[in-house]
């Protein structure tokens, strides 16, 4: 116990053994989780609280289509852990390639997420309201709900890829830089595993 | 980072991806709502679990670290499934679609 203690709590001037900026970065990510949590809350407490919540998504096309944007930013997190890595040990070359490969497959999420959103606009869908073929009763919170979450998760990914353009093109970022534009990365990845199967698996026609 | 190489990387990439392709397949063979909800959340959780302890290198910081995101993460994720126990009541209440 009090080698616990000492070993992982001995404060100082570093009391997590991590720098400002990445325990900053940790500090952000709880404040953000908390944001989607509130968000996704909202979404839970409306959907209950609705007498008929649409179920518009057909297995194919849309869930497949949504099942390549998951594969998109699941992938991008393996290459940022790689990009990492290669940080790791020096290799300041590979690293970047890594980085853009992260950021090509994070616009390719986005283009994808965008044609989707073009698809279910032309279809009907507003915030506030749903197409009529959607069910008569259905709540048209559905859109709110949609649009609120995906669009707030849509500008997490595109502002992460500006943030790991600016890392990459930085000649004086550390690792510990390239380290903290990982962790946000894999964050929006990591709430993209939430998001996904609440608004989309649990909407299957 | 230390003990982890880009196989055990690749290997975490490919459990979310066999997870997330369980998600898919329960969503395509129509299992009923309320087990959906469970099992989606379940599998979810493990894969959040997945990308913070490895892609995050949660599991090697420090202890203090560790203790201080954990709890603020579970307690954030128990937010958000707040209200989805009332669903399974509201079941029995109306015609719940």
């Amino acid at each position: 116990m009090n080698q616990t203690l000492t070993t992982n709590w001995s404060g100082g001037v570093s009391p997590f053994g991590i720098g400002h900026k990445k325990l900053g970065m940790w500090l952000f990510i709880l404040s953000d989780s908390l944001t989607f949590g509130a968000l996704l809350m909202c979404y839970g407490y409306v959907r209950i609280a609705s007498e008929a919540w649409a179920k518009p998504f057909t297995f194919s096309p849309s869930i497949i289509f949504s099942t390549v944007m998951t594969f998109c930013l699941l992938t991008s997190s393996l290459t940022m852990v790689m990009a990492v890595a290669a940080s790791a040990s020096g290799e300041r070359a590979k690293m970047v390639k890594w980085i853009l490969a992260t950021m090509v497959a994070g616009l390719a999420f986005v283009v994808l997420h965008l044609i989707e959103w073009q698809h279910l606009i032309a279809e009907g869908l507003r915030p506030f309201s749903v197409p009529a073929e959607w069910g008569a009763n259905a709540s048209p919170m559905f859109g709110a709900t949609f649009f609120a979450i995906t669009g707030l998760h849509m500008l997490h990914v595109l502002s992460g890829v500006i943030y790991l353009g600016v890392t990459a093109a930085r000649k004086r970022a550390t690792h510990e830089d390239v380290e903290i534009s990982g962790l946000y990365w894999h964050f929006v990845d990591l709430v993209w595993m939430f998001v996904f199967p609440l608004i989309y698996l649990l909407s299957i026609k | 980072m230390e003990n982890v190489t880009r196989r055990t990387y690749s290997m975490v990439w490919l459990w979310l991806i066999v997870l997330t392709a369980i998600e898919v397949f329960l969503g395509y063979i129509h299992v009923p709502l309320a087990m959906m909800l469970v099992s989606v959340i379940g599998l979810s959780i493990v894969k959040a679990v997945l990308i913070m302890v490895y892609f995050m290198h949660l599991k090697f910081e420090r202890l203090s670290l560790i203790l201080t995101i954990v709890p603020a993460m579970v307690v954030c994720i128990s937010l958000f499934l707040l209200f989805f126990p009332d669903g399974f009541r509201a079941f029995s209440l109306k015609a719940f679609r």
